[in-house]
């Protein structure tokens, strides 16, 4: 870590000494995760749109574009962009907040604008804008979709993601939704927001219950999953799942009117673009911009489901 | 190295020591459980289930087993199904148009990952044997390639076989001859001939003699450079089976396809009783050790009586405890 320190005091420096030359054109630096699953994906499409969109808009901006495989390479491609392209802000998705807390500060203390996504950092107070995902919502607006569609109760099956505080918050956010509406929890198992975990775990799940009205797949991957296991076995007692994110395929069976897919929550990998787009207003003209934009889960329904379709996107 | 080998528990069928028993025994006790503990465990749909997702990583492991026994590894073959489920869905769907739903294009996508098995398989095996560079490290990088390269394929979503298609390809995967899915009938054929190959011809003679000591292998006129070739060529191939019935479950790849499948299938591998350096190879073992895996997953998930959050860990101690059993017994031995 004092290693890390000396490298980026270093940086600093360099920053400092080349200002001077580097008036005519702004640097933003984005650092984001790679496209290691269908949200990281469609990530990295949104955030590439918004560059190059952004690029013709402001000539004066120029912007460098990172993703990292793991936390570690995250912290080098900061590194970097500081210490070779002088950049004046940085927009960065932490791939986890701990690792990322401490060399994003160093960044923020260099004077660089630094603007946060998705996940917080570990320490507060260290963002210039914080662009945030509602994960506690995205688990209410589930839970009183739920809580509305079964005004007489039932029995739901349960898939979380991958052990993390995301998916805690969001199941919290889900169980005080449902409270009280008589609807009954009769497993909850984690799917790793993967399709064949959730397939395996939906199987075992119609083995051993009899009776599903409804499964909260919580995440359109799953969902897929979750389906395709109904579909094998033939069963008829579930009513309808839900997923959530976004996924084109899934809002599109929305827009159908899929009775399966009634519905979707938005969970959206466009907020990256929200993220650079308000960094670049904030470097380029008065309008404040500091503080922080909580970007709130939605409920995706027939009627509205056009306006959440990307259909060039991957994900 | 081999001294724990040379008592090989294979040709004693009289008095079967813990090395035989030991895994057997896991299983049974699984089984007993998994029946105590939930009445549908036992019920004819749980266990299509079980087995037709064993088999996945069941063919992977039978290959796995003829590498391990030869003294190789390989780590790449999980993003190698990722990246041939993800370039067979490619290719399948480029073809719709001139060859339409049906079987021609069914054999073509099944062609497709057969050979790109092949041919991923005999990569390694040409950059293991042939450049001498250790098998850890090559199957390391291939499997970083193949990963990658799927998440290129698929611009970092999801590739999907057209839904058309994958209506008509779906059974290869859901249905069966006598209420035996497809998937159970390739895992049983390939563990049968991977048992006869391994236990009656000279080509697993030959992995065993490789693994065990190289240098004498090849004084006693062994081709050490082609049999460990042909390993991970055959393995390639059993990756290419795999996925072959993998597609029509889900009828779609991504960057998180096959994450892992490779220590799953070290794992069965060694439980079943395969030694990690080499030199002793059993393939009825690994499909023990397989189906321990599957059963582990599925008991966690029948039952209520742990806290997911330990599904890791439970599976970490039943791994461990396996191969103690037989660790113990071939000390006394």
């Amino acid at each position: 870590m004092s290693y890390l320190r000396t490298f980026l005091a270093g940086a600093t420096a360099l920053t400092v000494a080349t200002g001077a030359f580097a008036q005519d054109t702004t640097v933003i630096g984005v650092s984001i995760p790679a496209a290691t699953h269908g949200w990281a994906g469609g990530m990295n499409y949104h955030a590439q749109e918004a560059i190059d969109r952004l690029e013709e808009v402001y000539p004066e901006l120029d912007f460098v574009l990172s993703t990292a495989s793991d936390p570690g390479a995250q912290v080098n491609d900061i590194e970097d962009m500081v210490a070779t392209r002088n950049i004046s802000a940085l927009v960065v998705l932490p791939f986890e907040s701990e690792p990322l807390t401490a060399p994003v500060q160093s960044v923020a203390d260099s004077g660089v604008w630094v603007t946060v996504v998705d996940r917080g950092l570990s320490q507060e107070g260290i963002e210039d804008l914080y662009v945030a995902g509602d994960n506690p919502g995205f688990g209410r607006v589930s839970g009183e979709y739920m809580a509305e569609m079964m005004p007489d109760g039932g029995n739901i099956v349960v898939l979380r993601g991958i052990p993390t505080a995301i998916d805690n918050e969001r199941v919290e956010g889900f169980q005080e939704a449902i409270e009280g509406s008589g609807i009954e929890i009769i497993g909850m198992e984690h799917g790793n927001w993967n399709r064949d975990d959730s397939f395996n775990v939906m199987q075992d799940f119609l083995s051993r219950h009899d009776q599903i009205d409804a499964v909260w797949a919580s995440d359109d991957d799953m969902a897929v999953g979750v389906l395709a296991a109904i579909e094998a076995s033939g069963r008829d007692d579930i009513q309808f799942v839900l997923g959530g994110a976004g996924m084109k395929e899934m809002v599109q069976r929305v827009m159908d009117g899929d009775t399966m897919i009634p519905a979707d929550v938005t969970y959206p990998p466009s907020m990256i673009a929200t993220a650079i787009e308000m960094t670049a207003v904030g470097l380029t003209s008065s309008a404040p911009v500091s503080g922080t934009f909580t970007i709130g889960s939605v409920l995706i329904t027939p009627e509205n489901a056009e306006q959440y379709y990307f259909p060039d996107s991957p994900f | 190295m081999t001294s724990t080998t040379e008592g090989a528990p294979t040709r004693g069928w009289k008095l079967p020591p813990m090395g035989v028993l030991g895994p057997i025994l896991a299983l049974i006790a699984l089984i007993v459980l998994g029946a105590a503990m939930n009445p549908s465990f036992l019920a004819y749909a749980n266990i299509t289930n079980v087995l037709a997702r064993s088999a996945f990583i069941g063919i992977i492991a039978v290959g796995m087993t003829f590498v391990i026994t030869a003294g190789g590894l390989d780590l790449s073959v999980g993003s190698m199904a990722a990246f041939i489920a993800g370039l067979m869905i490619l290719v399948m769907n480029a073809a719709l148009p001139t060859l339409g739903v049906g079987v021609p294009i069914i054999l073509l996508g099944m062609a497709v990952a057969l050979v790109a098995g092949l041919l991923a398989g005999l990569l390694n095996g040409f950059l293991i044997t042939t450049l001498g560079i250790e098998a850890f490290i090559v199957t390391l990088g291939t499997m970083g390639i193949y990963r990658s390269l799927v998440t290129w394929l698929a611009d970092g979503g999801t590739l999907s076989l057209d839904f058309g298609l994958r209506t008509f390809y779906r059974p290869v995967y859901f249905d069966g001859i006598l209420g035996v899915s497809w998937p159970i009938i390739v895992f049983a054929l390939v563990v049968i001939a991977g048992e006869v190959l391994m236990g009656r011809m000279r080509f697993g003679r030959h992995c065993a003699a490789t693994g065990s000591n190289e240098q004498v292998a090849h004084y006693s006129n062994v081709d050490v450079n082609r049999t460990r070739l042909a390993t991970y060529a055959m393995l390639g191939v059993l990756v290419g089976v795999a996925t072959i019935m993998y597609v029509p479950r889900l009828g779609s790849a991504s960057a998180s396809t096959g994450v892992l499948w490779e220590l799953e299938a070290i794992a069965a591998v060694i439980i079943g009783g395969t030694v990690l350096k080499g030199g002793f190879g059993r393939v009825w073992g690994t499909v023990i050790g397989v189906l321990i895996l599957s059963l582990i997953d599925n008991i966690l998930n029948l039952t209520d009586l742990v806290s997911p959050y330990l599904n890791g860990a439970i599976q970490g101690v039943i791994i461990i405890l396996a191969v103690i059993l037989q660790r113990e017994s071939r000390a006394k031995d």
